[in-house]
């Protein structure tokens, strides 16, 4: 299938400093791709390059089948931005925002009424539509945000860290606008600081580190690479841990390890439900107390670690 | 719709758009729009009342006479720091980046800040020759020069609005905008607003004798037929015509500066 969104090569430098230091991706259309990463990674350049903000310094990148610098324009009528920084006139209201938007996306003034108040309706803010968007919550914000760009019920949307300062239900909440615009067709690329975001809405994640893609693939792929869930088990007594060990080996397949100071053991499992369950039942017949339990699944740490050889923090050190 | 009539089309209405979204900053937000039309009417009282009586501007009977027309220009250059807080604002709070991300007219942006930012100055200038008149200030050459003179103070307001934009362009900083504000005083102080540049010492009055505000601030007085500052200087007998000079050269600076740095943005 042709690739929605395409980039090949792309660089692009702040004075000395690489953004984008030869930054390839190809996102099938209808799909939704996660631009994973730490602060500085590059992720805000990638997207404003793609949404026609940003010249790039070298290579290619085409949305929709258009060339982003050649034909900026064309760009522009099929995309939809939501950017790492809400974007919206603090002194109007919700409404008043959306119907100016609407206008100056040409659906006249009837019809930018029309769809600000479907909009509104949608993302929960019919009640507060009236009011200054100064008074709004931080997820009120984001959500005005997201329904300015989608005014046009755009083919491409990019949406910035878009759950980032969200509390769980707001999260929750994008995460389902989300999947409910893919199912109408629209791509999607995200970008986010966390890999089980990535994980709940992406069919394809690119890791990306000092601007460029350092890992790519399906999520289960990607998890796979790193090993995937783990179980971690806090014994009681620091003399257990022998016991513990062998009572875990039997129930999690891999490679245990153990960390004496802290009284910790941990193995890679495959069917979290499954290894919890057993693993419990198996420490309860050795007779082995514990103070903790858990399944732990990998972090954009974890991810680092692996790839990388050395932790976000290290790197960005 | 296609073509360049459609495309002229569209960028009318988007222009529209924006200028009505200023508007609706006025309607909701009233405050700052009431002090900046009150402001200059304050400033009129304070000099003429409170300073008037000390201020002695050579042939000129009535002081108020005098200074009415360099308020009028001193507004016009007090436009000059709104322009550029709407431009910052709107670059800090991304509502730049999402228009540059729209399919809308690029000029729009440009065209319904002009208009706007027109309109409210229009507004303050009305204001103020309300006050004028209040405290006995009188136009004597009748209407034809009357509105000429208010045509040469916007022309004054369009220059200095690309002037706005462009520094707003320039600064990301909203404190830049203070600095603007206070700059304004010197510049307004250093011009024949207030008093006559012939009371200056030489050099100084040879500054405020170039100075644009004082060219848009004598040529009202001509057109207005109020007492002039009685200077023999080139630029005091051709006032009117630097007028008009120096806002158009102000334009054909700064326009192409401001365009320039907006397609700058995406670098
Ligand atoms: N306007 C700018 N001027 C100078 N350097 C910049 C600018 N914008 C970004 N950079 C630099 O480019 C690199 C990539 O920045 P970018 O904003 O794309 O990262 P990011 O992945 O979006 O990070 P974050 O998670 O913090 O949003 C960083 O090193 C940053 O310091
Ligand atoms: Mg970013």
């Amino acid at each position: 299938m042709e690739p929605t969104i395409f980039a090949q090569g792309l660089r692009k430098y702040y004075g000395d400093v690489p953004a984008l230091d030869g930054f390839d991706l190809t996102v099938p259309a209808g799909t939704v791709c996660a631009l994973l990463g730490p602060n500085g990674a590059g992720k805000t350049t990638a997207v404003r390059i793609f949404s026609t903000l940003l010249r790039p310094d070298a290579g290619r990148a085409e949305v929709a089948g258009c060339d982003v610098t050649a034909r900026a324009a064309e760009v522009r009528r099929r995309i939809g931005l939501v950017g790492q920084h809400a974007a919206i006139d603090e002194i109007l209201s919700g409404r008043q925002n959306l119907e100016l938007f609407g206008r100056l996306y040409h659906l006249g003034r009837r019809g930018a009424r029309n769809r600000a108040d479907e909009l509104l309706e949608r993302f929960g803010l019919a009640d507060s539509g009236g009011n200054a968007v100064s008074t709004y919550s931080g997820g009120m914000r984001r959500r005005l945000d997201v329904a300015s760009s989608l005014i046009l019920a755009p083919s491409v949307l990019f949406l910035d860290e878009p759950t980032t300062g969200l509390d769980p239900r707001g999260r929750a909440e994008v995460w389902d606008m989300v999947r409910q615009l893919v199912n109408t067709g629209t791509t999607v690329l995200l970008t986010t600081q966390y890999l089980d975001e990535a994980d709940q809405l992406a069919g394809q994640i690119a890791v990306l580190n000092s601007g460029r893609v350092i890992a790519e693939g399906t999520p289960d792929k990607l998890k796979a690479r790193i090993g995937g869930d783990r179980i971690e088990i806090v014994v009681d007594e620091g003399q257990d841990l022998a016991v513990a060990g062998a009572a875990l080996a039997a129930v999690a397949g891999g490679r245990l390890e153990i960390d004496t100071r802290c009284r910790r053991l941990s193995a890679p499992v495959a069917d979290r439900r499954r290894a919890l369950y057993d693993a419990v039942r198996a420490l309860d017949v050795a007779g082995v107390r514990t103070e903790d339990v858990a399944i732990r699944r990998p972090t954009l740490d974890d991810v680092f670690l692996h790839l990388t050889g050395q932790s976000r923090e290290e790197s960005l050190a | 719709m296609s073509g360049p009539v459609g495309a002229a089309r569209w960028a009318l209405l988007d222009a529209v758009a924006i200028t009505g979204r200023d508007i609706s900053h006025w309607v909701r937000r009233p405050l700052p729009v009431v002090v900046t039309l009150l402001f200059p009417v304050m400033t009129v009282v304070l000099f003429g009342y409170l300073l008037g009586g000390a201020i002695d501007v050579p042939g000129a009977g009535n002081y108020f006479d005098y200074l009415l027309p360099g308020m009028f220009a001193l507004t016009m250059a007090f436009g000059v720091e709104a322009t550029m807080l709407a431009v910052i604002t709107d670059a800090a709070k991304g509502v730049t980046d999402r228009f540059r991300s729209m399919p809308m007219a690029s000029s729009a942006v440009v065209v319904g800040r002009c208009s706007a930012d027109m309109l409210s100055s229009a507004l303050g200038l009305l204001v103020l020759v309300g006050c004028g008149l209040a405290v006995g200030w009188r136009w004597h050459e009748g209407w034809a020069a009357a509105v000429a003179a208010v045509g040469l103070l916007l022309l004054l307001r369009l220059a200095l609005l690309w002037l706005g934009i462009y520094l707003g362009l320039l600064s990301k900083d909203p404190g830049a905008v203070i600095a603007v504000q206070i700059l304004v005083w010197p510049l307004g102080f250093l011009s024949s607003a207030f008093v006559s540049p012939q009371t200056m010492p030489g050099w100084l009055g040879a500054i405020a004798d170039w100075n644009p505000l004082s060219a848009t601030a004598n040529a009202a007085r001509e057109l207005f037929g109020n007492p002039g500052w009685g200077g023999d200087s080139w630029m005091a007998e051709h006032s009117v015509l630097m007028a008009v000079v120096w806002p158009l050269v102000l334009i054909a600076v700064f326009a192409p500066l401001s365009v320039r740095r907006y397609q700058r943005l995406s670098r």
